[in-house]
C-alpha cells in the first residue's frame, strides 16, 4: 500500500500498489550467492534491446537495464521502475510515479528526465516496434523527478502492455544524450539500473555479470555471479545440462525428442510459462494476388484441408497449442472462442473447393502453389512437409521453397514472390501491437517485413481494429477483438496454425526463475540456487 | 641451375623469388576480395532486411534508415571502391550488426581458431604419419587392413556426429572431458591451472576436427610411402644392410612426405573457414562460426573481411609450402 500512500493527488481508480508483488513470491527462505549459468540461442549480437527486438537481446537486455513495468501472469502491470500509474479518464494522458533511490550503475541518479528521454529520443524514434506503438506518444512531461506524464495524441491503451524490461527499457539520458544512440559503445556495456552489471564479455565464447550491489531492491540479486554460455548446438546443450556445466535456458534449449527424457528426471524442472507476453505462433499468409487464393471458399476449403491435431502430434511431439482464431487461448482476456470453425474434412474441402471453380485437371491437380519458409530450424520444414501433404489430399500441389531469413524477407514482402508464406508471428500481449500489421489494409506496405503481405483489405476489418487501437474500455475493447476474430476466421487471409509451447528447462537447483510472464526476459533478481 | 637457388649463400634467389610470389599472392588477394564481394552482392536481401528478420518487425523508413547508415543505399561500384580503400589503409570497418571494429572481432576469436587449427593439424599429421607408415610397412597384412577400415571409418563418419558421439561418450558417460566452450569462466582459474583447463577444453574440438584429415593423410602417406619402398635407392639402402625402421623413416618418409605437405597446405584454408560444424558442436569461439553467422545476417563488411585475411593465409601456406619442398628435398628449385 505503500505506493498508494505516496500518490494522494491521484484518484485511486486505477492505481495499483507495490503490495501485489509480495504476494506472488513463494514463501521459501531464499540463499544469497552462487554462480548461475544460462544459455541464449543464438549469442546476443549487442546487449540492449532498445534497437533490435530480436530474442537474444530481449533476454540480456533485461539483467541491465529495466523498464518502468512487470508484469503478473494475468498480465496486468506490477511495479518495477514505476511505483504507480494512473491513465487519464479521456485515455490520453499517463502518469507514472518512478520509484525514489534508483541509481544507475556508474553512480548517477535515475530520475524522470532518463524516462522522458528514453520514451522520446530512444523508443519512440529508433525501437523497431515502438515506432509504431508509441507513435500517439506526444510528449513526455517530467513535472518533477520522480513523476512523469505521457501525452497521447489519442487513447492507446496497448501502450501499457508494451512497458516491460525486455520490451522499453529505460536508457540513461547521460550516456546516450548527444551521440549518436546507435553507436554507443555502451550498447555493448550497459549502464542500467538492473540488478546485473557487465564484467566481461568474449563473444562466442562467454558473458560474465556480477551482481550489482547498489541494486534499488535492497538484498537482491541473490545471485553473485551470472554466466550466459551460448552453447550452439541443441545436442550439446542437452549434454552439457546432464553434466551441470548450464543451469537454465528458454525457448526450447533441447532437442524436442529430448524433452521427455528431462521432465522424467527429477533433476530438472520443465517450464511452459513464460510466453504469455509473446504469445509467438507460426501462421500461413496467403497472397490474395493469386487468382485461386484470392476466393475467400477456396481459403476455407483449405483450412479444412488440414489435421491440426495431427499436424501437433507429428510436427511438434505434442509440443503445441492448435489455434483457432489469432489471438491464442494463453492471452485470455481477448481470445473469443465464438468464431467460424474448420473441422478436419476432406470430403467437404474437396467439394468446396469444386464449387469454387478450382476443378481437377488431369492426374487430379487443382492447382500449384508454393510455400516459402525462412530456413529457422528443422520443425519448420517439417511443418511446412505437412501443410503439403494436406493439400495434395485435396488436390492442390505444393512446391516448398526454403530459403535463408534475409532472401526469405526480400522475396516475400519485397517483392511479394510467393503464394504461401510460413512464418513466425507474435502476437504479443496486446493484438493492436501484434496483429493488426497483418490484417489492416493499411499495413500492406511493400518492403516492410512481417506485415500485411497478403494484400488483404476489408473495410469492415479495418473499421474494427481502428476502434479497438483506441478504445479504453477494456469490455468494450474485448467484444471489438471478438468481432475481429469472427471477420479473421471468415475472411482467412491468414492461417493461424499452432503456438509452438517454448520450454524453459532448469536444474532443480534453480529457483523463482519464472515469476510473471517476463519468464527469462524479466531481470533476473530473485532467481536463487541451493547452496 | 640448382645450385644457386639452393645454397643460400647470396641470398639474392631467395629474395627475388620471395618479391615475385609476394607480388602474386597480392594480385590474387585482390582478386579474390572483387570477387568475393560481387558473389556476395548476388545473395538476396541485405543486412537490414537480416535485422528486420530477427527483430521481426521494421518499417520502410527505418529499413531505409539502417540501409544508410551502412552505406548500402550507395551504388556496388561506391561500395567496392570504399572496400578496396579500406583494405588498402589496414582498416577493416565497422560492423554495425554487433557494434563493433571488424578488426577487433576478428583478432578476439583468431587465438581460439589458430590453437584449434594448429593442435588439430599436428594431431592429423603425427597420426597420419605413423599410421601410414606402419600400414605400408605391414601391407597387405591384418594390420593394413585394420588401419585402411578404421581410416574409412573416421574418413566416412560426419564431423557433428563424431563430435556429439564423442561428447556423450567422454563428458557425459565418464565425465572425462568437459562438454564444450574454451574454458570454464566459472572456476576463476588463472596461469597455469586456466591453461590445463584451456587444454581440456581443446581435447575433444581437436580430435574431432583432426579425424577426417588423419584419415586422408594416412592412405596419402601408405600409399605415396609403397610408390617409394619400391624404388632402387631404397633397394640398395636394404642391400647396404640398414635396418628397416632407418630405411622406412631415414630413405622412404623423407620423399613420401612431398605429396603429404602439399596437400597440408591446401588444407589449412579449410581448417580455418571449414570448422563450422566443429565450432558448432562444441560451442568453440572461433573464425568459422563467426563466419558462418555473418553469412546469414548479410554482414558482408564483416564476411569480406575474414575471407582477404583467410585467403591471405592460404597464399602465405602455400609459400611456406614450396620453401618446405626444398628444405625436404634438396632437389626441388625455387621458382
Amino acid at each position: 500500500m505503500a505506493a498508494h500512500a505516496s500518490f494522494p493527488g491521484l484518484g485511486r481508480r486505477h492505481l495499483l500498489g507495490a503490495a501485489l508483488v509480495a504476494g506472488a513470491l513463494p514463501a521459501q527462505a531464499q540463499a544469497r550467492g552462487g554462480t548461475l549459468v544460462i544459455s541464449i540461442i543464438p549469442e546476443p549480437s549487442s546487449l540492449v534491446s532498445a534497437f533490435n527486438t530480436a530474442a537474444p537481446l530481449t533476454l540480456i537486455s533485461p539483467k541491465f537495464l529495466e523498464g518502468l513495468l512487470s508484469y503478473d501472469f494475468d498480465l496486468a502491470p506490477r511495479p518495477h521502475l514505476a511505483t504507480a500509474w494512473e491513465v487519464a479518464p479521456d485515455g490520453k494522458a499517463i502518469t507514472f510515479r518512478l520509484r525514489r533511490g534508483v541509481k544507475w550503475h556508474d553512480g548517477q541518479d535515475f530520475t524522470s528526465a532518463d524516462v522522458a528521454f528514453s520514451f522520446m529520443e530512444i523508443l519512440k524514434k529508433l525501437h523497431p516496434r515502438g515506432r509504431s506503438v508509441l507513435a500517439p506518444v506526444t510528449a513526455a512531461e517530467t513535472p518533477d523527478a520522480h513523476t512523469v506524464i505521457l501525452r497521447l495524441a489519442h487513447p492507446a491503451p496497448a501502450i501499457m502492455s508494451a512497458l516491460s524490461s525486455a520490451e522499453s527499457p529505460i536508457l540513461p539520458r547521460h550516456i546516450y544524450e548527444g551521440s549518436d544512440p546507435l553507436a554507443n559503445p555502451r550498447n555493448n556495456n550497459p549502464i542500467g539500473t538492473g540488478p546485473f552489471k557487465l564484467v566481461q564479455w568474449q563473444r562466442g565464447n562467454f558473458i560474465e555479470l556480477a551482481r550489482n550491489p547498489d541494486y534499488w531492491d535492497a538484498g537482491k540479486p541473490y545471485l553473485d555471479r551470472l554466466i550466459v554460455r551460448s552453447f550452439t548446438d541443441a545436442g550439446a546443450r542437452a549434454a552439457a545440462f546432464e553434466r551441470g556445466e548450464l543451469h537454465l535456458a528458454s525457448t526450447t534449449p533441447v532437442p524436442l525428442a529430448e524433452v521427455e527424457r528431462f521432465r522424467k528426471n527429477p533433476n530438472f524442472v520443465v517450464e511452459e510459462r513464460g510466453e504469455e507476453l509473446n504469445n509467438t505462433m507460426d501462421i500461413v499468409e496467403f497472397n490474395l494476388r493469386h487468382p485461386m487464393l484470392g476466393k475467400r471458399e477456396v481459403r476455407q476449403a483449405m483450412r479444412h484441408a488440414i489435421n491440426f491435431e495431427a499436424m501437433i502430434r507429428v510436427v511438434w511431439a505434442g509440443l503445441a497449442r492448435p489455434l483457432i482464431s489469432p489471438i491464442p487461448a494463453t492471452l485470455a482476456k481477448f481470445h473469443s472462442a465464438d468464431v467460424p470453425l474448420y473441422p478436419f474434412d476432406v470430403a467437404r474441402a474437396n467439394a468446396m473447393l469444386d464449387a469454387a471453380g478450382a476443378a481437377r485437371a488431369q492426374g487430379g491437380t487443382r492447382f500449384k502453389l508454393r510455400l516459402d519458409l525462412p530456413a529457422i530450424n528443422e520443425v519448420y520444414a517439417r511443418e511446412a512437409e505437412f501443410i503439403r501433404q494436406s493439400m495434395r489430399q485435396v488436390g492442390i500441389d505444393v512446391e516448398i521453397r526454403i530459403s535463408d531469413v534475409p532472401s526469405f524477407i526480400r522475396r516475400v514482402y519485397g517483392e511479394y514472390d510467393f503464394d504461401l508464406s510460413l512464418i513466425p508471428a507474435s502476437a504479443t500481449a496486446d493484438p493492436t501491437i501484434g496483429l493488426q500489421r497483418f490484417y489492416d489494409s493499411k499495413a500492406i506496405r511493400k518492403g516492410a517485413p512481417f506485415v500485411n503481405a497478403s494484400g488483404y483489405a476489408e473495410p469492415e476489418m479495418d473499421a474494427v481494429l481502428d476502434a479497438a487501437a483506441v478504445e479504453p474500455d477494456e469490455g468494450r475493447r474485448r467484444a471489438l477483438f471478438g468481432k475481429f476474430q469472427q471477420i479473421a476466421m471468415r475472411d482467412l487471409p491468414l492461417f493461424p496454425m499452432a503456438l509452438p509451447t517454448s520450454l524453459t528447462l532448469a536444474s532443480s537447483k534453480v529457483h523463482d526463475f519464472m515469476l510473471g510472464p517476463e519468464g527469462m526476459r524479466d531481470p533476473g533478481a530473485n532467481i536463487w540456487m541451493d547452496g | 641451375m640448382a645450385d644457386p637457388a639452393r645454397s643460400g649463400v647470396d641470398g639474392r634467389p631467395w629474395l627475388r623469388f620471395l618479391a615475385r610470389r609476394l607480388g602474386v599472392a597480392l594480385v590474387i588477394v585482390v582478386g579474390i576480395a572483387v570477387v568475393n564481394f560481387f558473389l556476395l552482392h548476388l545473395a538476396p536481401g541485405d543486412a537490414a532486411d537480416a535485422i528486420a528478420g530477427e527483430a521481426g518487425t521494421g518499417d520502410p523508413e527505418f529499413l531505409a534508415a539502417l540501409r544508410r547508415r551502412m552505406g548500402l543505399d550507395q551504388p556496388l561500384p561506391v561500395q567496392l571502391g570504399y572496400f578496396l580503400w579500406r583494405l588498402a589503409s589496414f582498416d577493416l570497418g565497422y560492423s554495425h550488426r554487433y557494434g563493433q571494429s571488424v578488426a577487433s572481432l576478428i583478432l578476439e576469436r583468431l587465438p581460439a581458431t589458430l590453437l584449434l587449427m594448429a593442435t588439430s593439424i599436428a594431431l592429423a599429421v603425427a597420426g597420419g604419419v605413423a599410421l601410414g607408415v606402419t600400414a605400408a610397412r605391414f601391407a597387405h597384412t591384418r594390420l593394413d587392413r585394420a588401419i585402411s577400415l578404421a581410416v574409412l571409418f573416421l574418413y566416412a563418419t560426419p564431423v557433428f556426429w563424431v563430435g556429439l558421439m564423442m561428447i556423450l561418450l567422454f563428458s557425459v558417460k565418464l565425465g572425462w572431458l568437459p562438454t564444450g566452450g574454451l574454458y570454464d569462466v566459472s572456476l576463476g582459474l588463472r596461469g597455469l591451472a586456466h591453461a590445463g583447463d584451456v587444454a581440456l577444453h581443446l581435447v575433444l574440438p581437436a580430435l574431432t576436427q583432426a579425424f577426417f584429415f588423419l584419415a586422408v593423410y594416412t592412405r596419402l602417406v601408405r600409399a605415396s610411402m609403397l610408390e617409394v619402398l619400391g624404388m632402387d635407392y631404397i633397394r640398395f639402402a636394404r642391400a647396404k644392410g640398414l635396418s628397416e625402421i632407418r630405411v622406412a623413416f631415414r630413405h622412404a618418409l623423407r620423399n613420401a612426405l612431398l605429396p603429404l605437405v602439399t596437400m597440408v597446405g591446401m588444407n589449412v584454408g579449410t581448417f580455418l573457414g571449414g570448422a563450422v560444424l566443429g565450432e558448432t558442436v562444441f560451442s568453440w569461439p572461433g573464425i568459422g562460426r563467426l563466419m558462418f553467422d555473418a553469412v546469414f545476417q548479410r554482414d558482408l563488411n564483416l564476411l569480406l573481411s575474414i575471407l582477404v585475411l583467410s585467403s591471405v593465409f592460404v597464399v602465405l601456406a602455400n609459400l611456406a609450402v614450396d620453401i618446405l619442398y626444398v628444405v625436404i628435398n634438396p632437389n626441388a628449385e625455387l621458382r
